[in-house]
């Protein structure tokens, strides 16, 4: 009962700072048209700033180095905050729009945009970073206490990791790949836990968390590359047969070899399937928790009964979508570990059946 | 559509954080985890089956304890059963033995009694003969004075001798 009143109190006074935010821009009297769809692709997308807030129209944010390699003028490394002072900075500027937009450019001597070497670590790439930082420390901090406990049961946190540990180890990787599934598994859970990190790591909304990694097809490609490339180095001689002389009737392999192309292509969509649906997926839950909050700012011109209405209801839905995100997180994990070691699985059969024989 | 397109410095950073990733845990984290999991399972598994057969041995100790417990019991009322018997048999053949001997002790009390008594017996007879020879040669020595009487003596005992001969 105590805890019900906590959340009640709380949620009224997070329905009380808009409020108090309203009053005061329609004091200015500068109510601007708020354009969702760019709110949201900016804050999904990559920046090379972490932007916290917005005040009376200054900007609070955390400046991150910018590594540049231009063919034109060699290394540039500064920190984002010089593009404050000045929107162009060693002949580098941030695009406004075009090809590059929001990407940095700089012109060559006849004048064109083009994008240099940039190895920036922009909010992407910081977080990527910090998660990437944590899973190692999370995990080499079990490892470590497995050393020390010896045979002891772990307790507590430990106790808790080595649940999920040995959830995804025996109940995903071993029945997935099957025979000879141990050389795989210390990779399969490493994904998990790196997608697992990160993907918790994005729906805290206060840096260092709350970047789109995940949602980032430029993440998700790299994680199926090496799905990719592991699910076919280890692929047998049947999974190979299986791919270019299928057991079909033999005019769907000769002369147009119809079957061994749609397999063929079948080695590629896998990988892609589970690079767009982790992408996919981290993107739209984002989104999703993006545009309930938009609605509290569209909102303000319904007025203010409107508005606090709408606000208690997008408080609510976002609730609900968190709770919905952190379910997202795990299961996306689990699904792209799952999914690698059913290919893994799938490429390491054995003849099961002989040939069909030609009638 | 810039979403969808990989952006080349955060696939940079992401190839190498992530390789790092993949190296550090699957080298130094998740196989000795993995091992450590596996090997306490495997210990754990041989304990309890230590444990069951701890359990049976001691259950067996027991039963095979109390069997011999209920065996000496057994020899304990069989021994005492058997020094009763022996102390019985053992007071009657004493007694047997005593009364064999007293009877002997009688038996020979008794011929040396008889052997005494023989012995006195012969010698009173000796006594009574020495006596009778003696009484007998002072009559004699009476008697024979004169020659005749001398002969009728010879002759009556010559007589005598022919008649215990006949």
């Amino acid at each position: 009962m105590i805890k019900f009143a906590k959340i009640l109190i709380l949620s009224f006074l997070m329905l009380m700072l808009p409020l108090t935010y309203i009053n005061a821009s329609e004091n200015n009297q500068k109510i601007e048209e708020l354009n969702v769809r760019e709110f949201i692709l900016e804050h999904v997308s990559d920046s090379y700033e972490w932007h916290i807030a917005s005040l009376n129209n200054r900007h609070i944010s955390i400046p991150l180095p910018i590594i540049i390699y231009s063919s034109l003028s060699g290394w540039h490394v500064f920190m984002s905050s010089a593009f404050h002072h000045d929107p162009v900075h060693e002949g580098l500027y941030i695009a406004k729009e075009g090809k590059y937009k929001n990407k940095i450019v700089e012109k060559n001597s006849s004048g064109t945009e083009i994008k240099p070497f940039d190895i920036s670590i922009t909010k992407n790439v910081f977080s990527l970073l910090f998660g990437s930082f944590l899973v190692i420390f999370l995990i080499m901090k079990v490892a470590k206490s497995y050393q020390k406990h010896g045979y002891k049961t772990q307790t507590g946190f430990m106790s808790f990791m080595e649940m999920i540990i040995m959830n995804i180890n025996d109940d995903v990787i071993k029945p997935c790949i099957g025979k000879g599934y141990k050389p795989y598994a210390p990779y399969l859970l490493t994904v998990f836990f790196f997608i697992f990190v990160n993907n918790l790591l994005g729906l805290i909304p206060i840096f260092p968390g709350g970047a789109n990694v995940t949602g980032n097809i430029a993440i998700t490609f790299v994680l199926s590359i090496v799905t990719f490339l592991i699910v076919n180095i280890s692929g047998s001689k049947e999974y190979w047969r299986e791919i270019f002389w299928p057991d079909v009737p033999l005019w769907l392999k000769i002369p147009i070899p119809l079957m061994p192309v749609i397999e063929f292509v079948g080695i590629i969509t896998k990988p892609f399937a589970l690079m767009l649906r982790l992408f996919a997926n981290m993107l739209a839950g984002h989104s999703l928790i993006l545009g309930l909050t938009c609605l509290i700012f569209i909102s303000v011109k319904f007025g203010l009964a409107g508005n606090a209405g709408m606000t208690a209801l997008s408080i609510v839905f976002s609730v609900f979508i968190d709770f919905v995100e952190l379910l997202v997180a795990y299961i996306q994990a689990y699904i792209f570990t799952m999914l690698s070691a059913v290919f893994i699985g799938l490429a390491k059969i054995e003849p099961h059946h002989k040939p069909l024989s030609p009638k | 559509m810039s979403l969808l397109t990989p952006d080349s410095g955060l696939l940079f950073w992401m190839f190498i954080s992530f390789g790092i990733v993949v190296f550090i845990l699957t080298k130094y984290g998740f196989p000795i985890i993995l091992k450590m999991v596996e090997e306490r399972k495997a210990y754990i598994e041989e304990s309890l089956l230590m444990a069951e057969k701890a359990r049976f041995e001691l259950n067996s100790v027991k039963a095979e304890g109390e069997n011999i417990l209920s065996l000496a019991r057994k020899e304990h009322t069989k021994i005492l059963n058997e020094a009763a018997e022996f102390k019985i048999l053992l007071v009657n053949e004493a007694k047997q033995k005593a009364s064999i001997e007293a009877d002997k002790i009688i038996a020979d009390a008794r011929v040396q009694i008889l052997a005494e008594k023989e012995e006195a017996i012969r010698d009173i007879r000796r006594q009574v003969a020495e006596l009778s020879i003696d009484i007998a040669e002072k009559v004699i020595r009476g008697n024979l004075v004169n020659k005749s009487e001398q002969m009728n003596l010879i002759n009556r005992l010559i007589d005598e001798v022919n008649i215990s001969k006949s």
